[in-house]
């Protein structure tokens, strides 16, 4: 580290940036002015800086509201060997992101109130990123019984889930979203029917008949948000589908929404980048969950997302120690490192490429993902908690794992080059994370 | 009686350029031409009285087999042995595997006791390529799940070869590509779950063959269509046209659920029986990977019968492991001078 940093809570103004923040229609060159770890002031003029504020200097950056993960796995307590709140805060930061909805299938799995607090309690002592633990959705994650969902919100959990394992019980989810009305919270659901997914290893098309492996068919995930939506319709429960991979759930999700059901529904980077032609390396790093598909359903999903069929991006992130996923693909988990990619992709192949603007970007990233989940975030208004990111968009540099600040140093974008990095990450009004040029550092 | 005998070096086919042989998928013709007519040549060095050569003596072959196996791994093991190389046997029943220990650092350490070639077979897609990526000697693909079973895929073409193809198929004067032009092949049965299925339809369609995928819908799969092969579901509408008929047996083991209502149903519509036969081109070649089920892909007078070339198969499987083999060894010498030029 070259440069001083800001001591806590010291008042910062990013100068010179291009700002992007949807929830106020902003997308131009300004000023921000943080104080007390809120947003003070848009374009405050030299006067109302105040002297001993910590400049930096954001020309040619976007400056962003932080990201907002819907789900990422850190895996702690019970799967350190795989990712820790620290190691995954440290990845999140990283990647811009400023919160993060922590999924619950650690060991314990997150369904009482003491797992809940002792993850909150865990990130907060480390004062990283923002961690929101989601609770289990069934009790054990068994799809027997409803978790005890009023107690797991009292102690901190922000909705429920047992993904990403999908909810085999329909009795259950509608139970569940019926209930969850009265907390106000949503139901998130990785959408699949087990049956038909059952051993399967990648997208069921040409790619997988020819190289043996079984598939994963579409209608798997078809079916399970055919019936999410419905009983979502029934119960007006608030429902997130997602992380979804097909033309058939975009398809039933757009027709839902068009009648005015207040879905939300989100997609991961692999899913945008990616399709199933890279397993014929037969390589476990492209084995992911949602799997990669085939390229029409990439595409629909571009588009599903640029049309705002689809609400936001997530991560997706699965970390997987590297012993696990050097097994044979039968064996090898899924999952991969995505937390530091997944802004780095969206700007390279939906960005760079027209298929969105920088400001449906930030709002798939951030916006709505706060929206969806109900955090104080997604917004760079005066008042709000001064959660920032800024980022070099002409930055090039190749994704090389064994640099990630995740444990999990598999990628399915490893070797690949993508444009744009985090330079700054704000949490709060702290700088708690800064590249500059090829030395990274988290505060 | 074996004798050893001294020959002259066989030359590498020029068109054999690569260090490992994991499927035929990627195989241009003339590659596969080069296997095959290597392993014609060396049939005929090996045949009779003189039934070693030492070829490549001095050399290892380690197999590695973590599935059963009973003619693969004993015809890897001749083809080694005839060409005058040592072989180490593994199984993974009660070996480290057993134990915990990944296919991977079990490869890496026969690997490590020296040995030219690991031949692997497994029940995982893509094991072999993982094998390449991390081993620094040549890898042979003898079946990995459902996806490959590249030498089976040669014997069976090369005995298609020797009954039905050009007289002087041989001769580098023709077109590989042409080598089967007009002949028209069936694989039948459990294409789902058969590595040696998609190892031929590669291997004959690189040929120039026309291939047909026939089987029950839950086992052949519409998206062969997309991939460019005519499907039939029936055996009776294509039995006419066919001049080879590759009978794959049903493989209850891979099958998770029964794709089928009954064996015996599955017999009435896809058995090669004697009413079938009669229908049939007079020349028709019966042929079959095994082990096969007696009365349920084929019945006893068929595979016991004139048109059947099922054991000779067999017999061609150790001359095409020859052929790998040899090929191999020299593709891998070639590769290492070319990475590490002399000096």
């Amino acid at each position: 580290m070259s440069r001083p940093t800001p001591t806590l809570l010291q008042p910062i103004v990013i100068d010179g940036g291009r700002i992007v923040d949807p929830a106020n229609g902003v997308d131009r060159i300004g000023r921000l002015l943080i104080i007390e770890g809120r947003i003070a002031e848009l374009d405050p003029c030299d006067g109302d800086c105040p002297g001993d504020a910590y400049w930096i200097d954001a020309q040619q950056r976007v400056v962003a509201p932080g990201l907002v993960d819907l789900g990422a796995e850190l895996r702690q307590p019970g799967r350190e060997e795989d990712e820790t709140i620290q190691t995954g805060s440290n990845a999140a930061l990283a990647g811009g992101f400023t919160s993060v909805l922590c999924c619950s299938n650690t060991n314990p799995v997150i369904d009482s109130a003491a797992a809940v607090e002792l993850v909150t309690q865990i990130a907060q002592r480390l004062g990283g990123v923002r961690v929101y633990p989601i609770g289990c959705l069934s009790k054990g994650r068994e799809a027997a019984q409803m978790a005890e969902l009023a107690i797991l919100a009292e102690a901190g959990a922000i909705g429920f889930s047992d993904s990403p394992r999908a909810m085999p019980n329909d009795a259950l989810l509608k139970r569940a979203l019926d209930y969850c009305r009265m907390l106000d919270l949503p139901i998130f659901d990785r959408p699949e029917v087990p049956g038909l997914a059952e051993g399967g290893i990648m997208h069921d098309g040409q790619v997988s008949l020819v190289l043996g492996l079984k598939g994963l068919p579409t209608e798997a995930e078809d079916l399970a948000v055919a019936r999410d939506v419905r009983l979502a319709e029934a119960t007006k429960g608030r429902l997130h589908v997602g992380p979804v991979s097909t033309m058939g759930a975009i398809d039933m999700i757009g027709r839902v929404k068009s009648r005015g059901v207040p879905i939300s529904a989100s997609v991961c980077p692999q899913n945008l980048h990616g399709s199933d032609a890279l397993l014929r390396s037969f390589d476990s790093r492209f084995k992911v969950h949602p799997p990669m598909r085939s390229p029409a359903h990439v595409e629909s999903l571009q588009q599903a997302v640029a049309d705002g069929t689809i609400d936001a991006i997530q991560s997706g992130h699965m970390p997987r120690a590297r012993e696990k996923k050097g097994n044979d693909l039968d064996l090898a988990p899924f999952g991969a490192a995505t937390l530091e990619t997944t802004l780095a992709a969206t700007l390279t192949d939906m960005i760079r490429t027209d298929i969105l603007s920088w400001s449906r970007a930030i709002e798939c990233l951030s916006t709505n993902p706060a929206r969806i989940a109900k955090l104080d975030a997604g917004t760079l208004g005066k008042g709000a908690p001064a959660d920032v990111t800024l980022i070099d968009p002409d930055a090039a540099w190749t994704v090389r794992p064994s640099e990630f600040l995740s444990r999990c140093q598999s990628s399915p974008m490893e070797d690949r080059e993508l444009f744009g990095r985090v330079t700054h990450t704000i949490v709060g009004g702290r700088l708690l994370f800064v590249r500059v040029e090829e030395s990274t550092a988290v505060v | 009686m074996d004798t050893m005998t001294q020959s002259a070096p066989l030359p590498f086919p020029s068109a054999w350029r690569d260090r490992h042989l994991l499927d035929l998928e990627r195989l241009q013709a003339a590659e596969l031409f080069a296997i095959l007519s290597t392993a014609e040549q060396l049939k005929a060095l090996t045949d009779g009285c003189r039934r070693k050569i030492s070829l490549l003596s001095g050399k290892t072959c380690a197999n590695l087999f973590f599935e059963n196996s009973t003619r693969t791994r004993n015809s890897f093991s001749l083809a080694a042995k005839r060409l005058g190389a040592d072989t180490v046997e593994f199984s993974s029943a009660g070996s480290s595997v057993a134990k915990g220990e990944t296919f991977v650092d079990t490869a890496k350490t026969i690997e490590a006791m020296g040995v030219d070639w690991v031949v692997t077979r497994h029940q995982t897609p893509g094991t072999p390529h993982l094998l390449a990526r991390e081993l620094g000697c040549s890898v042979l693909n003898a079946g990995d799940g459902p996806h490959e079973h590249p030498t089976q895929g040669l014997l069976d073409i090369l005995t298609i070869l020797q009954h039905r193809g050009p007289r002087d198929w041989q001769s580098a004067s023709l077109d590989p590509s042409q080598l089967l032009a007009g002949m028209t092949v069936a694989m039948v049965g459990d294409i789902a779950h058969s590595r040696t299925a998609r190892s031929n339809i590669w291997g004959l369609k690189s040929l120039g063959a026309d291939v047909i995928i026939c089987g029950p819908p839950t086992l052949v799969s519409p998206r062969w269509e997309e991939i460019g092969f005519e499907v039939a579901h029936r055996l009776d509408d294509i039995v006419e046209r066919c001049d080879v008929l590759n009978l794959l047996r049903i493989q209850f083991e891979r099958q998770q659920t029964r794709p089928f209502p009954s064996v015996r149903e599955y017999a009435a519509l896809y058995a090669m029986n004697g009413d079938r036969m009669r229908r049939a081109k007079s020349d028709i070649l019966i042929m079959a990977p095994g082990p096969i089920n007696r009365g349920v892909e084929i019945t006893p007078e068929v595979a016991d019968g004139p048109h059947s070339v099922i054991l000779e198969q067999v017999t061609n499987g150790i001359a095409v492991r020859m052929a790998a083999l040899w090929l191999l060894s020299g593709a891998s010498d070639i590769a290492a001078s070319e990475s590490n030029p002399p000096r």
